[in-house]
């Protein structure tokens, strides 16, 4: 028995071990290459000729971070919030939920894979725009910008294992996905400063990790916001979901196995 | 008269048999949702980038957000034939190819035009946008053209779907591409030289131009021009898709590779 008790190493492992898995699995995906590296440059190079038409040229960086940033969004709206539906459709959900290690590890190491997939469009965003619109990538606190990369890549697969976690309860979880990808971008202030949107949006990005993702990347990138505050409190948002994340997965696993509604939801 | 019913009742049929998941809950967050915060999006980094008023947005990202149906709804309707496994039992019938081919592209072509109407009354209503100069005549029949024009594009892309392995990749390229090509939500004429003239041989860019000049003012007349070339431009894909289509569809017999790819 001694041997199956879970420590903290094995947890580790296994979050570890589904992380690298996923990141495996989504990187031969065509529609992960479309959503993790296309369509982000697609949307900066719209961005780029907008700025510049518009006359503000002295934006390119700002608009390279914040397609980068809407594309890891993207792996992670739809590589999370189709996770369990995918399980369920390949019929390997019930076989995760019966295994004797906790499925919120499981899912925990999914989410950060979807997230980290996302790294495809920071990467390509830049190159792009360094390569074809001239723009220098120097930032102004290299450590700082270094340090809020993986923190971002981290608030947002735990963010996955909410979304994970609930969207479990919507029959169409993919509709959601396509739904909820634009929203965000816009209220969570990737490429519009939400200064811009109404009063009563500001807020709603506040308990949304891209938000502060992308207040450190670009408060490291280009200066002004400070990026420490937002590493922090990119920090406090990933406690934060995994607690809830971790919450709401026992409780849908304890409801689907009440009504054997499992394989059918 | 066998081949009318082929194009309405089989068009029908067809759309039902293909598309029976399609329910309130998922065509109302993808079809009118997404275009919905896709115009906001837009309209708002349009704000931001100091470019354009709400208005070439609403109309640009409207008509565009019709290509959801005519390009995703166009694939399904050729492509899903064979992952549903009736593709063989389609293509041994005896039926009129055009009849059966054009007849599909009905119910897409029905809802490009709601989910463009609605893109623009949500614009209406939501952002600085006004159709009170507008022919509303005028900017109905543009639409229809546009919408038939792009359909058109979903036609080829279906036909290739006959024999591509992942044609969904290249729908969803194709969607993601026509907003950076087609004058969407950037000036044709702000596009570098070979990308403006990418943007000028699909469809969609001179219907666009020609519904936000209906917009300010213009009248049919004005826009005859615009509206004429987007519905050759739609002709000219159509065409080239029932080509391939008869092409993959002769192919696939005589390699005995229709089900097999």
């Amino acid at each position: 028995m001694a041997a199956d008790r879970l420590t903290f190493r094995r947890a580790v492992r296994l979050v570890r071990v589904d992380w690298v898995f996923t990141m495996k699995e989504l990187s031969h995906s065509s529609f992960f290459i479309l959503v993790g590296a296309l369509q982000p440059v697609i949307f900066a190079s719209i961005a780029f000729f907008m700025f510049r038409a518009g006359q503000r040229p002295g934006t390119l960086l700002y608009a390279a971070l914040g397609a980068g940033l809407m594309g890891i969004w993207s792996s992670t709206l739809f590589g999370s919030g189709g996770m369990i539906q995918w399980e369920r459709f390949q019929g390997t959900l019930e076989p995760l939920l019966v295994a004797p290690r906790p499925y919120v590890l499981t899912v925990t190491g999914a989410g950060l894979g979807t997230s980290t997939v996302g790294l495809y469009s920071l990467s390509a965003t830049l190159i792009w725009g360094w390569l074809f619109f001239d723009i220098p990538l120097e930032v102004e606190s290299p450590l700082l910008f270094a340090l809020s990369i993986p923190v971002t890549v981290l608030g947002l697969g735990l963010l996955g294992l909410v979304l994970a976690s609930t969207f479990v309860l919507y029959r169409h979880a993919n509709a959601l996905s396509n739904l909820l990808e634009y929203p965000i971008w816009l209220i969570t202030g990737l490429l519009v400063p939400v200064s811009l949107l109404p009063g009563w949006v500001e807020p709603l990005g506040w308990i949304l990790a891209p938000t502060w993702g992308m207040r450190a990347i670009r408060g490291a990138a280009l200066g002004g916001d400070d990026p420490v505050f937002a590493i922090a409190m990119s920090l406090v948002l990933s406690v934060v979901y995994l607690f809830i994340g971790a919450h709401f997965l026992r409780y849908f696993e304890r409801l689907a196995r009440e009504r054997a509604t499992l394989a059918l939801a | 008269m066998t081949s009318l019913r082929i194009f309405f009742v089989g068009g029908a049929l067809s759309y039902k048999a293909l598309f029976n998941w399609i329910r309130p809950d998922i065509y109302i967050p993808t079809m009118l949702g997404s275009p919905l915060f896709q115009i906001l999006f837009f309209a708002h980094l349009g704000r931001y980038s100091g470019l354009r008023d709400d208005s070439f947005f609403v109309i640009g990202n409207a008509v565009q957000a019709c290509s959801m149906s005519c390009i995703y709804a166009m694939t399904m309707t050729i492509a899903n034939e064979r992952y549903f496994g009736t593709l063989s039992a389609l293509l041994a019938t005896p039926a009129n190819r055009a009849a059966l081919f054009l007849g599909r592209a009905l119910p897409p072509i029905a809802n490009g035009l709601v989910v463009s109407v609605f893109g623009l009354g949500a614009g209406l209503v939501l952002l600085n946008f006004s159709l009170a100069d507008a022919h509303l005549g005028a900017l109905a029949l543009t639409l229809v053209v546009t919408v038939l024009s792009c359909t058109g594009l979903g036609m080829l892309i279906g036909s290739i779907g006959l024999r591509a392995r992942d044609v969904f990749f290249a729908s969803n390229l194709v969607y993601f591409l026509m907003l950076l090509f087609c004058g969407v939500n950037i000036p044709i004429e702000s596009l570098p030289a070979w990308m403006e003239t990418v943007g000028r041989s699909v469809p969609l860019t001179h219907g666009i131009i020609a519904a936000r000049e209906i917009a300010a003012g213009a009248s049919l007349s004005q826009v005859g021009g615009l509206v004429g070339t987007e519905f050759a431009i739609g002709v000219t894909y159509a065409v080239i898709a029932f080509g391939l289509f008869r092409f993959f569809e002769l192919e696939s017999r005589r390699t005995a590779s229709l089900e097999a790819i």
